[in-house]
């Protein structure tokens, strides 16, 4: 059940308790126990909206920078991830494999307003050695979703 | 023209569903529970194969019988699932459809004044082939009691000499009811005994939703005599693909290539590709839709029992069939009010013969948040009703 509830909600978090008993085969008090359970164990970590500005009038601009550290005795990254992520305005950091270390990604409402943080906060850390900033052009696809994906019955009426 | 046509064809009625679909498709902000094909899209692995196939310029003929690696996947797929073994080489025929198969089934075995034995309510083309093979139909009416399943003693009473072929449609359209291997192996046993050949259409046999589907050539003494229809549309959701397939006795299987081969030349190509790739890495897309539908159907099952409205509980493809008797109007009557009324069009269930009289054909190929609002109107429609009495 906690396999097939956490698929679920993983693409919808907003579903109704109602629709989720039902596609789970188990009663309404089961399901809203199991999530709370989920959320005390910090399985469940939070809960966001998708949203297309680009759609708004809300000008948004989002960076990937690739950033190469050199890693801390007794701490690997940790230290050096703790240092970034704590910045509000980032939104992710990955660990990764292959040419670079970490993937920082930054949401801000101008070009200059990322610059400014690569160059006067992220680039001035000890530890770092380079960074390189990737700006997205276009969303095609986000979490699992096409962004601009017109849902529509396209099904004709026929007979038999 | 003066010359009279087809005296057969014009004496067809035509379709229940089209009448009632063409008000609906008047009314633009209607809910509409009608339509009986999946509301999914083919899995994109599936349609990536598809183009593969034109890029690869896969644009010729098929063999008439459809490709060999088709036929090899659809023989393994059968084992797996029914555990039937059937040869590709001449025990499987690849078609437009499992309406085709249908068509061509009926075509080659009978013959004129033959009585092909249909249980109603069903899907509405057994009946018009029938009559296009120049044989005669003879319906069985289905009960509600039974929940809609086809028994011993039904198909026995409607048993002549001049009886040929057992339609035999489950998972059914439109009900949803199932046979399950004992109601089968009763089956079985009668049409052994009169020799008739069954025609079994078991394109929902991927949505059941008690237990897996039971064949009906899987009991003894019948794969020799049955021929076997299934398809692609419902299972993987490729309802405009128009591929379906046929399995039997390589005697039957040869007579409907003949018509095929005349009438169609080969199922379309691009099809057939995709076909191959949705038989070999398909099952975990059906097992996400069934879960769906059947998340859906418990829900329909459960609002009708707080509204109060009967309806046997279903267990295949994705229609519930609720009754409608306790009002005293035709079905015909309940669905355009329902459509005029409150802006939700359901198929009436005489539509899919005279049995179907006093239901109502709901389609659960439709998102939840569809069919929620559409039983908040139901609801406040039956009460109505009610209140009207």
């Amino acid at each position: 059940m906690r396999d097939k509830l956490l698929n679920i909600i993983e693409k919808n978090s907003r579903i109704g308790l109602k629709e989720l008993a039902l596609t789970l085969n188990c009663d309404e008090i089961k399901v809203a126990n199991e999530l709370q359970k989920l959320e005390e164990e910090g399985i469940i970590c939070g809960y966001h909206t998708l949203i297309n500005w680009e759609k708004t009038d809300i000008e948004k601009v989002t960076a990937l920078i690739e950033v190469k550290v050199t890693p801390q005795r007794g701490q690997g990254f940790d230290r050096i991830a703790s240092r970034i992520y704590n910045y509000p305005e980032v939104r992710d950091v990955y660990l990764i494999s292959g040419g670079f270390d970490l993937l920082v990604t930054l949401e801000e409402k101008s070009l200059k307003e990322i610059a400014q943080f690569v160059s006067e906060k992220l680039s001035t850390l000890d530890s770092i050695l380079s960074t390189g900033t990737h700006f997205i052009l276009k969303k095609y696809k986000d979490h699992g979703t096409i962004v601009d994906e017109k849902i529509e019955d396209e099904r004709e009426v026929v007979s038999p | 023209m003066t010359k009279p046509l087809s005296k057969v064809v014009e004496g067809l009625k035509p379709s229940g569903i089209r009448k009632f679909f063409d008000i609906v498709s008047e009314m633009k902000d209607a809910i509409s529970l009608g339509v009986g094909e999946p509301d999914f899209d083919t899995p994109w692995h599936i349609r990536d194969e598809g183009i593969y196939a034109l890029e690869r310029g896969k644009t010729f003929y098929t063999s008439n019988a459809g490709l060999k690696e088709l036929r090899k996947e659809i023989c393994n797929y059968l084992k797996r699932q029914n555990n039937l073994e059937y040869n590709p080489m001449d025990e499987v025929l690849v078609t437009v459809g499992g309406s085709e198969a249908i068509d061509i089934g009926l075509r080659a075995i009978v013959n004129t004044g033959d009585e092909v034995i249909i249980p109603q309510p069903a899907y509405v083309s057994y009946e018009p082939c029938t009559l296009l093979a120049g044989a005669t139909p003879v319906i069985i009416d289905l009960k509600l009691e039974n929940c809609f399943r086809l028994t011993a003693d039904e198909l026995k009473s409607a048993i002549t000499e001049k009886t040929k072929v057992l339609v035999l449609p489950f998972p059914n359209n439109p009900t949803g009811a199932i046979m399950e291997k004992s109601d089968l192996e009763a089956i079985a046993k009668v049409c052994i005994e009169n020799d008739i050949y069954v025609l079994s259409d078991e394109i929902y046999s991927a949505l059941t939703y008690k237990g897996k589907h039971v064949s009906i050539a899987q009991i003894d003494g019948m794969k020799e005599r049955t021929v076997l229809i299934n398809g692609f549309s419902k299972a993987y959701a490729m309802t405009g693909w128009r591929l379906g397939y046929a399995c039997g006795p390589k005697e039957i299987i040869k007579q409907m290539t003949k018509i095929h081969q005349f009438a169609i030349m080969c199922a379309p190509t691009t099809s057939q590709y995709a076909a191959i790739e949705a038989l070999r890495n398909g099952d975990a897309d059906v097992e996400e839709m069934r879960d769906a539908y059947n998340a859906r159907r418990r829900y329909l099952l459960s609002a009708f029992k707080e509204m109060k409205l009967e309806c046997f509980e279903p267990y295949g493809a994705f229609y519930v069939f609720p009754s409608i008797k306790e009002f005293n109007m035709s079905s015909e009557e309940f669905a355009t009010r329902f459509l005029h009324e409150e802006k939700v069009a359901a198929v009436p269930g005489n539509a899919f013969g005279k049995s179907g009289e006093g239901f109502l054909r709901i389609s659960y190929a439709y998102s939840m948040d569809n069919l929620m609002l559409a039983m908040e109107r139901l609801s406040s429609f039956v009460n109505k009703l009610r209140n009207e009495q």
